[in-house]
């Protein structure tokens, strides 16, 4: 892609050609990125601390897990990538109507998964094993189920977190699509960056899927 | 070093097509992982099970994310982001897997 | 090139307004609120250790009690490191000059460079807010360990919340480093042909991008444990503090090298001006940055020899401990083999140079007494390590941030301060820091704890000639900041290249430089240090350079 200058103007009102650069955008965001592996990379470390001292707890914790729902979650949020993808695809092509169709399922594939974690959550609190330092059953659980089930919520909920914020961005570059003032076809860096984004919520469920439920 | 055409890499390479059975194949693994799971492989489930996922995570960075058509900077960026975490993983190892 | 621009418009003058600076997007406008909040914050911690210094000259209480005293060091540490070391060199020198050397006229994302800015501000004022709104100020120490950081009264989350913004900041600012210097090279100015400040700079900024988020989980953890109970550090649910300390120390090593890597690499820019020789083994100085930015990662667990981890781990960590001083080692014969035979000028920056090397030598040779598993065991959690860090932190980093202040003063405000009173600094600060923190090597050697209140008898005397110095240090801190105050309102001009240098932010930009750095960006075909060698190839005093006048 050709670099468009654009004028800017900083706080001495002299104007500064400043050419855009996707690419650079590209990758101040996989930097990003990667503060974000390595932050739930931190929880990851810890859960693996915690499996290798607490096998048979961390397996009996799991088996309260839902399966169905995890594998559901799974699926979509992987139906949400290709969404995702599909809609820059479409963006480039000049396509706005279907770049904004998928972009809207990804956000409803946010939705579909929350919607699953809503009632996954609202189980566990029924029966009692949520993280409270005066109420709940967990705190009378073996020791290695109670760390189990606090990564379970720390790193189910943080992740849940970046789906909405997620949601959030996606909706928000949607609305610069329609009104084709900064995510056009010629200058798509923000969806494209907001993709990557999409993307790494994916790709921290394909690895909290197995270890938190396929654990039997 | 100038901003030459890193845009290169084509949007046009990875169609509709592509990115379908690229997620044709990330459900059929999810599906494997899934029935696999229930085999008790003792120690080697865990391996198993994240070998599977780092499957997944490599075609979703590739084709998705479309690192395999980036230029080669991009590459070298998660290269050196794997190889920390990696690190740091390993030498957290030395203490957790010997002493517990 | 344009002579001293003070009387025309640059970027200080061009728009005196409040708003034109909160709003700024220029990087050197931005990497002077940062120097003016971050030498406040310096004043403020400096000032607790003086206090501290003051109450452990007499046995018992002497100006404060014991509780207030775990605050004071808690947050002489907080302050110091996440207000003023970390975000340091990096955040002011990084800023302002990290463009210009590189060809370019800004960093790749100005309005983010802002934004880290106003999160540094954000945590300062949470940090600072918990101190005088609290009710009990944090004292876990700035480490906050668990359990107790978990069941202390204090007030530990505002604290933990500032440091957590602080981080942001970190991480964006390293994100715009290496995004900057990937992309806005000027023409020609290749990877290698970059000044060794932008090494330090580059090696420095992938540490806070990937090390930092490490210890922002752990603050969300211990949060999460103090709020609503989540219990993976509480061993009575199962957690494991050691684990705490793996977390803790993944970042909060690395973080040393973001401390000193800037501070190295602004080491090398200054002795190529002041020997006015190349730097000897160039490459090997920008290999060895990204080196000691990587084998960090290897030798964290030294800060936990004495935390019940396994011992074939221990003897790993340090065994890579070892490893780490070698390109370290490595730096300081090239800086010294650099001076050997150049043509010294011993200006004040040169003299922080110097006093550098001595006292970070020091530094980095009592950090392998303690890298080694026998001795450590003795002085783990005695002044020993006190002494250590501060020599390296201290008379390493905060030296060569002096250093800079004094070498790119009148680059960045066309005024020059008073040359014999900056020296006179400099003996102030090299006598002081080391009447202060040498006792502390002999008294941790010794026995006496760190963080502690009350000392035996035998140490007084240490703790008092201690004291002393750190009077005198700060006498010598407080006549650098009247020397600069006095400069900048005074009438003494600095040159357009006060110091020969040929590095593009003195060949090519204007003194002070205008908000656009280049009429023209240049096209880089020399390298860094381009001073005609003052030896031919057999190491003689060259005849025909001799003599010529620069």
């Amino acid at each position: 892609m050709s670099h468009t200058a654009e004028h800017s103007h900083d706080a001495s009102h002299a104007e500064v050609h400043v050419h855009r650069d996707d690419f650079g955008s590209k990758l101040g965001m996989w930097l990003f990125l990667f503060t974000e592996v390595i932050l739930f990379g931190g929880l990851f470390l810890l859960y693996f601390s915690y499996r290798v001292k607490y096998s048979h707890d961390f397996h009996e914790g799991a088996m309260e897990l839902d399966l169905v729902k995890g594998t559901m979650n799974t699926a979509i949020l992987l139906t949400s990538s290709l969404t995702m993808a599909l809609s820059i695809l479409f963006l480039t092509k000049g396509n706005k109507k279907w770049s904004l169709i998928h972009l809207a399922v990804t956000i409803l594939c946010g939705f579909g998964f929350l919607i699953n974690k809503y009632f996954e959550y609202g189980h566990k609190i029924e029966l009692g094993i949520y993280p409270s330092k005066t109420s709940g059953e967990l705190m009378n659980m073996p020791e290695g189920q109670q760390v189990f089930f606090g990564l379970y919520w720390a790193m189910t909920g943080l992740h849940s977190f970046h789906v909405i914020v997620g949601m959030i961005l996606l909706s928000y570059f949607g609305v610069q699509i329609i009104k084709q003032t900064k995510v056009t076809q010629e200058n798509y860096a923000r969806l494209e960056n907001g993709g990557l984004y999409w993307h790494l919520v994916d790709l921290i469920w394909i690895f909290l899927f197995p270890l938190f439920y396929l654990l039997h | 070093m100038s901003h030459g055409n890193e845009h290169a890499e084509e949007h046009h390479s990875v169609g509709l097509g592509t990115y379908s059975i690229v997620w044709f194949a990330l459900l059929a693994l999810t599906a494997i992982t899934v029935a696999v799971a229930g085999i008790n492989l003792g120690d080697y489930t865990l391996f198993i099970a994240m070998l599977v996922a780092s499957i997944k995570a490599m075609i979703v960075i590739n084709v998705f994310m479309h690192v395999k058509f980036d230029n080669v900077v991009v590459k070298w960026f998660l290269a050196v982001c794997g190889i920390i975490f990696a690190i740091m993983f390993i030498f957290l190892a030395f203490d957790v897997l010997l002493r517990y | 090139m344009s002579t001293n621009s003070i009387g025309t418009v640059n970027y200080l003058n061009v728009d005196k307004s409040i708003w034109s600076w909160i709003y700024t997007t220029d990087h050197k406008r931005i990497a002077l609120m940062y120097l003016a909040a971050m030498m406040m914050f310096f004043l403020v911690g400096a000032g607790l250790g003086f206090i501290m210094r003051l109450e452990l000259m007499t046995p018992g209480k002497t100006v404060i009690d014991a509780q207030t005293y775990n605050s004071f060091f808690t947050l002489h540490g907080v302050i110091m490191i996440f207000l003023f070391i970390i975000p340091g060199i990096p955040a002011v020198f990084g800023n302002f000059f990290l463009p210009i050397q590189i060809g370019a006229e800004d960093v790749s994302f100005p309005r983010l460079n802002l934004l880290s800015f106003y999160l540094y501000v954000i945590g300062a004022c949470l940090a600072l807010y918990s101190i005088f709104f609290g009710k009990t100020i944090i004292d876990t120490g700035w480490t906050f360990y668990v359990p107790y950081s978990l069941t202390t009264g204090s007030d530990v989350m505002l604290p933990l919340i500032a440091a957590f913004v602080l981080g942001f900041s970190s991480i964006l600012t390293g994100l715009n480093f290496v995004t900057t210097i990937h992309r806005m090279r000027a023409p020609g100015m290749d990877f290698f042909k970059m000044p060794l400040f932008c090494w330090g700079l580059y090696a420095t900024a992938w540490i806070q991008v990937i090390a930092t988020p490490i210890i922002g989980i752990t603050i969300v953890l211990v949060l999460l444990e103090r709020t609503v109970g989540i219990g993976v550090f509480d061993p009575a649910k199962g957690g494991d503090p050691v684990l705490f300390q793996h977390m803790f120390w993944i970042y909060s090593h690395p973080a040393v090298y973001i401390m000193i890597l800037p501070a190295m690499g602004l080491v090398s820019d200054i002795i190529a001006t002041f020997a006015r020789r190349q730097i000897f083994g160039y490459s090997v100085m920008a290999i060895t940055s990204m080196s000691i930015a990587l084998i960090g990662y290897f030798v964290y667990a030294h800060h936990m020899f004495t935390s019940g981890m396994d011992d074939t781990a221990k003897i790993i960590f340090s065994f890579f401990t070892f490893l780490v001083g070698i390109p370290t080692g490595v730096k300081i014969f090239n800086w010294v083999a650099t001076m050997y035979k150049g043509s010294i000028d011993l200006k004040t920056p040169m003299l922080f140079v110097l006093a550098f090397i001595f006292i970070f030598s020091i530094g980095g040779l009592t950090g392998l007494v303690l890298g080694a598993l026998q001795t450590d065991i003795h002085l783990h959690d005695t002044y020993f390590v006190v002494a250590h860090f501060h020599y390296v932190m201290f008379g390493g980093t905060v030296f060569i941030f002096f250093a800079g202040l004094h070498y790119w003063f009148p680059k960045m405000f066309g005024k020059m301060y008073n040359e014999k009173v900056s020296k006179v600094v400099v003996a102030l600060m090299f006598v002081g820091f080391n009447t202060l923190y040498f006792p502390m090597f002999l008294m941790g050697y010794m026995g006496m704890p760190r963080r502690y209140y009350e000392s035996l008898p035998e140490y007084t005397t240490y703790h008092q000639v201690s004291a002393v110095g750190s009077w005198i240090l700060i006498l010598g801190i407080l006549l650098m900041v009247g020397n600069f105050l006095v400069a900048l309102n005074g009438k003494r001009m600095a040159k357009q290249n006060e110091w020969d240098s040929m590095t593009l932010e003195w060949t090519n930009a204007a003194t002070p430089p205008v908000t656009l750095n280049f009429d023209k960006i240049p096209t880089v075909t020399a390298g860094p240090y381009n001073y005609p060698d003052y030896s031919d190839s057999e190491g003689n005093p060259s005849l025909e350079i001799l003599g010529e006048k620069h």
